[in-house]
């Protein structure tokens, strides 16, 4: 095997503004290997491919392709010197033919004019490398997404790619799809090219990919040869283990469960979630364990009403409730923090105040109006309740860090009285002291009788403060633990387990 | 400890503000008499008051435009609404009936159906709201052709007609009509969570459906008083003339209210909105007009002057201007002392 990467990154660094976001991550890629990109929602995967391919410039480190050092200031440029991208969403133009796509923006010309007789020709000619004898004149969207993708797949390496990245390649294609892109794959592989494979299906990494490099919490947690890692290992280090300062498997000791506070019985949605049932008393935490895609967030979803249910029901406080909406939940006196808190949660232009009484004005109705003065007072009591870093309530939230605009939302629910709270990833994203914090506020808020979800992939979290935890794989529950079975191990192996 | 975003409320109020009084003093310094008021038969006269007057209609449309572009959306029909409303009144009149208060309600629910239409089809049907209005700006006038029978109705209605051009406690009695809107809609959406609950549909959709906030309610609700405040500037336009005119009533007052709220700071993106400043917008494009008179410079300069103007001010208030402007003082400061210093160290 060729044993010189072809591309390599050295100690990277990316800064946003509220999160640093890659922390001197490596990654090395040799020629005619495919290398899998491993981690959870938050863990980097995406933020290091958009500086490979230049949608974001590093702000240090470096690139080297070939050895060369280079510095590609957009997508294009990173194109030109054969990095390619192809993304789940194929991101060609679907209103235009196969063959227009394929030499958009490079097309064959004689005389000036563009040759479509050449480029149709040429087209038919470069699928066919790739299995595919379809007719080149049709316009790009009357093809299946696994054929659009195949033909991004022979646009980018046509354009003579060094580098293929695929991001989510397989997740909206069949069993039978899945198989003919692997064998491109391994057809490219074989003429020298480089792959780096996106996915969150460990099977399919262990079916093709030589090496894997894993990403935690913005930083580099190993590169290993396929071969020598074994499945619970992988998802070992993809979950974390290091967060022992968390302490030991302490829950909240004072659930008192008669008849539990939420009892869900065979809660699902076609294609989302296999019907799941759930109890969770007062003063409890029932921890959510599973991989990216498992079912995690769709269930809080689906508790909560953000997503309407097939099957099942919910009783809760001993009553029967018909949850179609998050009105209805809230009304039931429960309170969600959603996954992603930008696009979810915060209310980026409104001010920590406005942001924190919202859920509980809500909940009260319009007209009975909080006025001003209590609003300061509720702000004011949960900025120093939780600590929030901030110099003034009236600040907009979006100026905040990732953990105080955390902080900030459950407040806003803490401030409307639920009686249970689900949390859904709630140390994501946001700085080791501010995890350890909010570790800390789930464990007094449950010793004050509230119950709680919370959906993590950091196992030593769940671990540290769950009553029970309920273990998710490919969209359904496989495994419910409880007291003395509750530590990392076990919640891998019902990940693993086949 | 309320010192920074005490100072950022202000700024919002800052330029908007400033802009209108530059633009009063210039037209003191070219035609001295612009402030002079006298006050003969009951009620208030002069430049100023003419201002006020003529530019109620805008603001009132303002006032619903306002919390229209706070949820991200925006409407075209209102300039059609009130021609709809104008055609409503007229036809009544001309049918004899004698009451105001049916008059006037024929006007406000005509414009009440518009409104539902175009919440039913943005917040219900999810169309695009400029795509939305778009159709009731286009149907709307074709409607209130139809009401009016292709012609221009005139009346003769002195009720109706102090709509347009009565006075009450000396002020025009249009101008009175906005300050009692003003009023109305600044305690629905300030003394009760509405206004809240519009900048939040607005700042972040998705965030509020997760809080429980029915967007769709919403979203109606405010198509609805944009609607209402624009039947009542129909009717206004309608007594002022004593007549409705299919063709011209509120012809493009829908873009001269959305430039009022932009003047007056708000994003056509969504998220936070001031009543207050959006009037102050309509200010400002009636002064300017009036400006353009007085300075004597040829009216075909009108609309390039007009245009001018308000370029600075949407600048000053765009906050990449104001970084950039803020880097370029920065820039001069520090190679100020960076020449202090190497002048030192050398």
């Amino acid at each position: 095997m060729n044993s010189t990467p072809v591309l390599q990154l050295k100690g990277i660094h990316k800064i946003f503004p509220s999160v640093h976001a890659l922390k001197g991550v490596n990654f090395t890629l040799r020629a005619g290997e495919i290398h899998a990109l491993l981690g959870e929602n938050g863990a980097g995967k995406s933020t290091l491919i958009k500086v490979m391919t230049g949608v974001y410039q590093r702000d240090s480190g470096d690139i080297l392709l070939d050895g060369q050092p280079i510095f590609p200031n957009n997508t294009g440029d990173a194109q030109a010197l054969g990095v390619s991208t192809v993304y789940q969403e194929v991101n060609l133009l679907p209103n235009l033919t196969v063959a227009q796509n394929i030499y958009l923006g490079r097309e064959p010309r004689r005389f000036g004019l563009i040759n479509w007789g050449k480029v149709n020709r040429d087209a038919q000619e470069l699928l066919k490398g790739y299995d595919l004898d379809i007719d080149v004149t049709l316009p790009l969207s009357s093809y299946s997404i696994a054929v659009q993708q195949l033909i991004a797949i022979a646009r980018g390496v046509d354009m003579s790619a060094k580098v293929l990245i695929l991001d989510e390649p397989t997740a909206s294609l069949d069993a039978d799809e899945v198989q003919s892109l692997f064998r491109i794959m391994r057809d490219l592989k074989a003429r020298g090219i480089g792959i780096v494979f996106v996915t969150h299906f460990l099977d399919q990494v262990y079916a093709v990919c030589d090496r894997i490099t894993i990403l935690r919490n913005a930083q580099l947690v190993g590169e290993f040869e396929t071969a020598t890692l074994s499945r619970s290992e992988l998802i070992g280090h993809m979950l974390g283990k290091e967060l022992a300062a968390l302490g030991d498997h302490k829950p909240p000791t004072n659930s008192e469960c008669g008849d539990a506070l939420l009892n869900v019985q065979g809660i699902g949605r076609n294609a989302t979630l296999s019907p799941t049932d759930l109890q969770v008393c007062k003063g409890e935490v029932v921890g959510l364990a599973g991989l990216l895609g498992s079912g995690r967030t769709e269930l809080c979803r689906l508790i909560f009403g953000v997503d309407k249910k097939h099957n099942g029901s919910i009783t809760f406080n001993g009553k029967t409730v018909n949850v179609n909406s998050p009105r209805d939940a809230i009304t039931a006196g429960m309170g969600l923090c959603p996954e992603d808190r930008k696009h979810d949660g915060i209310l980026g232009q409104l001010s920590i105040r406005e942001n924190m009484i919202l859920a509980r004005q809500i909940k009260q109705g319009w007209w009975k109006f909080i006025s001003r003065k209590e609003q300061e007072e509720i702000a004011n009591r949960y900025v120093k309740e939780l600590s929030i870093a901030t110099s003034d309530i009236e600040k907009p939230i979006e100026q905040l860090s990732g953990g105080n605009q955390q902080k900030v939302i459950l407040a806003r629910w803490l401030a409307a009285n639920p009686s249970l709270l689900i949390l859904d990833e709630p140390t994501r994203g946001i700085d080791i002291g501010a995890h350890a914090e909010i570790i800390r506020l789930i464990r007094k808020l449950c010793d004050q009788g509230l119950a709680l979800v919370v959906a993590s992939s950091e196992l030593e979290e769940l671990v540290a403060f769950s009553n029970k935890v309920i273990v998710l794989r490919d969209r359904q529950k496989v495994a419910e633990l409880e007291d003395g079975d509750i530590n990392p191990q076990r919640i891998m192996q019902a990940i693993a387990s086949n | 400890m309320n010192t920074l975003s005490k100072n950022q409320n202000l700024r919002r109020y800052l330029w908007p503000c400033a802009g209108l009084l530059v633009l009063l003093v210039i037209n003191v310094i070219i035609a001295p008499e612009f402030f002079h008021i006298e006050f003969k038969d009951g009620r208030f006269y002069g430049s100023l008051i003419d201002v006020l007057n003529r530019a109620a209609p805008v603001a009132l449309l303002a006032i619903g435009m306002s919390l229209v572009i706070a949820t991200a959306g925006v409407d075209l029909s209102v300039g059609s609404i009130m021609a709809i409303a104008g055609a409503v009144s007229a036809y009544y009149i001309t049918k004899g009936v004698d009451n105001l208060a049916l008059i006037i309600g024929a006007g406000l629910i005509a414009g009440l159906i518009a409104g539902i239409v175009n919440g039913f089809l943005v917040g219900y049907m999810s169309i695009q709201p400029i795509v939305a209005t778009l159709i009731l700006m286009v149907a709307g006038r074709g409607i209130a052709q139809l009401v009016n029978e292709g012609q221009i109705v005139t009346f003769d209605h002195s009720g109706f007609a102090f709509l347009g051009t009565g006075s009450f406690l000396g002020l025009p009695f249009p101008v009175v009509l906005v300050i009692i809107t003003f009023a109305i809609v600044q305690l629905l959406t300030r003394r009760t969570a509405l206004g809240l609950y519009i900048e939040a549909v607005g700042a972040n959709p998705s965030a509020s459906h997760y809080m429980g906030l029915n967007a769709k309610a919403i979203k109606m609700s405010v198509y609805c008083v944009a609607a209402l405040c624009a039947a009542l500037a129909g009717m206004i336009a309608a007594a002022d003339i004593r007549g409705s005119d299919a063709n011209n009533a509120g012809l493009w007052l829908e873009l001269d209210a959305i430039l009022a709220v932009v003047i007056g700071g708000a994003s056509l993106m969504g998220g936070r909105f001031s009543i207050f400043l959006a009037i102050i917008g309509a200010l400002i494009i009636q002064t300017l007009t009036v400006t353009i008179i007085l300075s004597g410079i040829p009216p075909k300069f009108n609309l390039l002057i007009k245009a001018s103007a308000i370029i600075v001010v949407l600048l000053l208030q765009s906050p990449l201007f104001q970084k950039q402007l803020a880097q370029l003082k920065f820039r001069k400061a520090t190679s100020v002392t960076n020449t202090a210093k190497e002048a030192k160290n050398a």
